[in-house]
């Protein structure tokens, strides 16, 4: 019996004593784990980083120079800028007079988001010269390049009258780049920063004296 | 051999495997997951899949391990190499197509292992959790089955990663710094190629095998559904404790996915022998062209296996100048599968013992699903336009808005169908 009650009197003792919390050494847990918490995460840093564009992906992207003297009337020609294919279309006086019949039809017909074009492209063509398009030929709803459709009618249905199709997702554009209602597209393509060296000689990718 | 010899012969394998038994617990993980591990009796043709999925995921990884030893993850030489592999390579068309094979074969027995799931509610509980793995596991396949497609720099390959990666610039304010991120190029490229095929050897496949493991940890904690949906372990043999309508996996079980192995493997060898393109639907006849950043082919489609979601994608129009809703759909009616534990709430687990009003409801599911699958496969000018009466929209895109509707109402109405459904009673004991 009397073993018994020095064994219940031992145990009882321990619990007391494991009961009594070390505040202290708790505290100094507490500060080492979320020290060592923010070590991790001070480490994870160079990894994200280390997926982010390399300076020599940077450094791509100088402007380009195009001759355009051997685009017909009607018919476009893609140059790279930046690996994008950039559209040049020579559209011929039938296709501008037809860009303002239909602005009823698009999401911004004026061109009014600003970050889709240069300030002197925001006009009825698009352009800096009415019948010379430059665009760059990504569709604005996931980044594949639309289908040059530049007749009228054909598979895109008797109501068109030229433009582009993306065949990803079925986005329409009219010959300015302006996205049609109903697209999956949300807004009109990029016109590209671009100058006139001369009659012929375009330069995609600057448009001030300076160079990029 | 005499008797003495072979008694003499045991007794020292007996004393091996008691020396391995007090240091690493064999036998007792031999009989925890197979010998004693008890199954019900009344597993059918739909319980094949789950160990098909074991076999394919081992096959792709073995594959796979042979492939890289040829493959070059570099823009200037990967097409070359997959081709390189492909004539030069001593049997390496046999391994590339086994491999390109082997990742719609996935998708295909795993479509049906979760469709088995639906059918006889394995996701209710107590198994929530193997279902939640799961989705996970299937959500990591597509990723898997994604960055591998990029690989052999196709145009097919590098136009999906395009859209894809694009598909994160769709989120609000954050989107084009992670598409950005992901690509580590302001547009698919070499650093894109590099990063893919760490993703696809290498992180994925760690994940998906940690997964694998989970979910059958889970499922051996709580026992194998059956065609019934009745719980096995509520009637236990008196003496021994077992389930009286279990039997063990091994040799039961075993033997059984032995013959499903067999099947599955003369239709896998008849594809990868006979049809290795199947069609252009397992492999697209687009992507035997090298990739080209300045032009999209004519008609793009992922492979059959994304299709339902690319349809639901395409169909859903943007909302305020931003293409978010589409992308949030696409995700939502992947991620939705998550959700079904919580909003069945029949009385009843198994398709056995449901209404008419859930049999027409999962039904509908099926169908949309695979008219969804179809359209995702096709340009959306496939059918021509409506009249003006419509503003001449996509006849297609119409009728994959339908769908989608449909598609999500099979989970956003399951709390109300699956309560007002009239049930049968379920059986005591499995019915065989």
């Amino acid at each position: 019996m009397s073993d018994n009650q020095n064994d219940n009197q031992q145990a009882d003792s321990q619990k007391r004593e494991c009961s009594q919390v070390d505040l202290d050494k708790r505290n100094f847990l507490i500060a080492t784990s979320a020290v060592g918490a923010l070590g991790c995460a001070a480490v994870a840093v160079p990894f994200v980083k280390s997926m982010t564009p390399s300076e020599r992906a940077k450094a791509a992207g100088a402007p380009v120079e195009v001759d355009i003297s051997k685009i017909e009337p009607g018919t476009m020609m893609t140059a790279e800028w930046r690996g994008q294919p950039v559209w040049i279309i020579n559209r011929t006086d039938e296709m501008t007079a037809e860009l303002a019949k239909h602005d009823d039809q698009l999401s911004d017909p004026a061109s009014e988001v600003t970050s889709q074009q240069p300030e002197y492209c925001k006009n009825e063509s698009r352009s800096l010269k009415p019948n010379l398009a430059v665009v760059v030929g990504i569709c604005t709803h996931l980044g594949c390049s639309p289908s040059e459709k530049l007749q009228r009618g054909g598979d895109m249905g008797e109501g068109w009258t030229g433009g582009f199709f993306c065949p990803c997702h079925g986005s329409k554009f009219d010959l300015a780049g302006r996205v049609f209602k109903g697209s999956p597209a949300p807004i009109n393509l990029v016109v590209p920063p671009h100058k006139y060296l001369s009659e012929n000689l375009l330069l995609i990718g600057v448009d001030t004296e300076e160079k990029a | 051999m005499t008797d003495k010899n072979k008694s003499a012969l045991s007794s020292a394998l007996n004393d091996g495997l008691n020396w391995v038994d007090a240091r690493f617990p064999l036998t007792s993980n031999v009989k925890a997951h197979l010998t004693e591990y008890y199954a019900p009796k009344n597993f059918n043709f739909w319980y094949f899949f789950g160990s098909l999925a074991l076999l394919v995921l081992v096959l792709q990884i073995l594959t796979g391990i042979f492939l890289t030893m040829h493959y070059k993850p570099d823009a200037d030489l990967a097409f070359g190499s997959v081709e390189y592999i492909m004539r030069d390579v001593p049997w390496g068309w046999l391994i590339r197509y086994m491999h390109s094979t082997g990742a719609s074969m996935f998708f295909v027995v795993v479509y049906l292992h979760m469709f088995r799931g639906i059918i006889y509610g394995s996701y209710r509980t107590p198994r929530e959790l193997i279902w939640l793995f799961g989705v996970a596991i299937f959500l990591v396949l597509m990723g898997e089955a994604f960055f591998g497609y990029l690989l052999p720099w196709g145009q097919m390959s590098y136009w999906g990663a395009q859209v894809i990666v694009n598909l994160f610039s769709a989120i609000p304010f954050i989107g084009p710094d992670v598409s950005e991120w992901l690509r580590g190029d302001y547009l698919v490229s070499d650093a894109t190629l590099n990063r893919f095929f760490a993703f696809h050897v290498i992180a994925l496949p760690f994940v998906l095998v940690g997964l694998v493991v989970a979910h059958l940890i889970a499922l051996h904690e709580v026992g194998s559904n059956n065609p019934d949906g009745i719980e096995i372990k509520k009637l236990k043999d008196k003496k021994t404790g077992f389930p009286l309508d279990g039997i063990p996996f091994h040799p039961y079980y075993t033997v059984k996915d032995l013959v499903g192995v067999s099947v599955f493997l003369i239709v896998f060898s008849a594809i990868i022998f006979f049809a290795p393109e199947m069609g252009g639907y397992f492999l697209e006849a687009n992507n035997f062209v090298p990739a080209d950043p300045l032009k999209t082919p004519a008609h793009i489609a992922p492979v059959w296996y994304f299709t339902p979601y690319y349809s639901i994608l395409r169909a859903v129009p943007p909302i305020l100048n931003s293409q978010f809703p589409g992308v949030a759909a696409m995700g939502l009616s992947v991620v939705a599968f998550a959700f079904l534990p919580w909003l069945d709430k029949s009385p009843v687990k198994s398709i056995r013992y449901r209404g008419m009003l859930y049999k027409q409801w999962l039904v509908a599911f099926v169908i949309s699903f695979l008219v969804l699958g179809y359209l995702g496969t096709v340009p959306s000018n496939i059918w021509g336009q409506f009249g003006a009466w419509m503003g001449g929209a996509d006849r297609a895109t119409v009728v994959a808005r339908i769908f989608t509707v449909v598609y999500f109402l099979f989970f956003v109405l399951m709390p109300w169908y699956t309560k007002k459904d009239k049930t049968k009673p379920m059986p005591e004991r499995v019915t065989g």
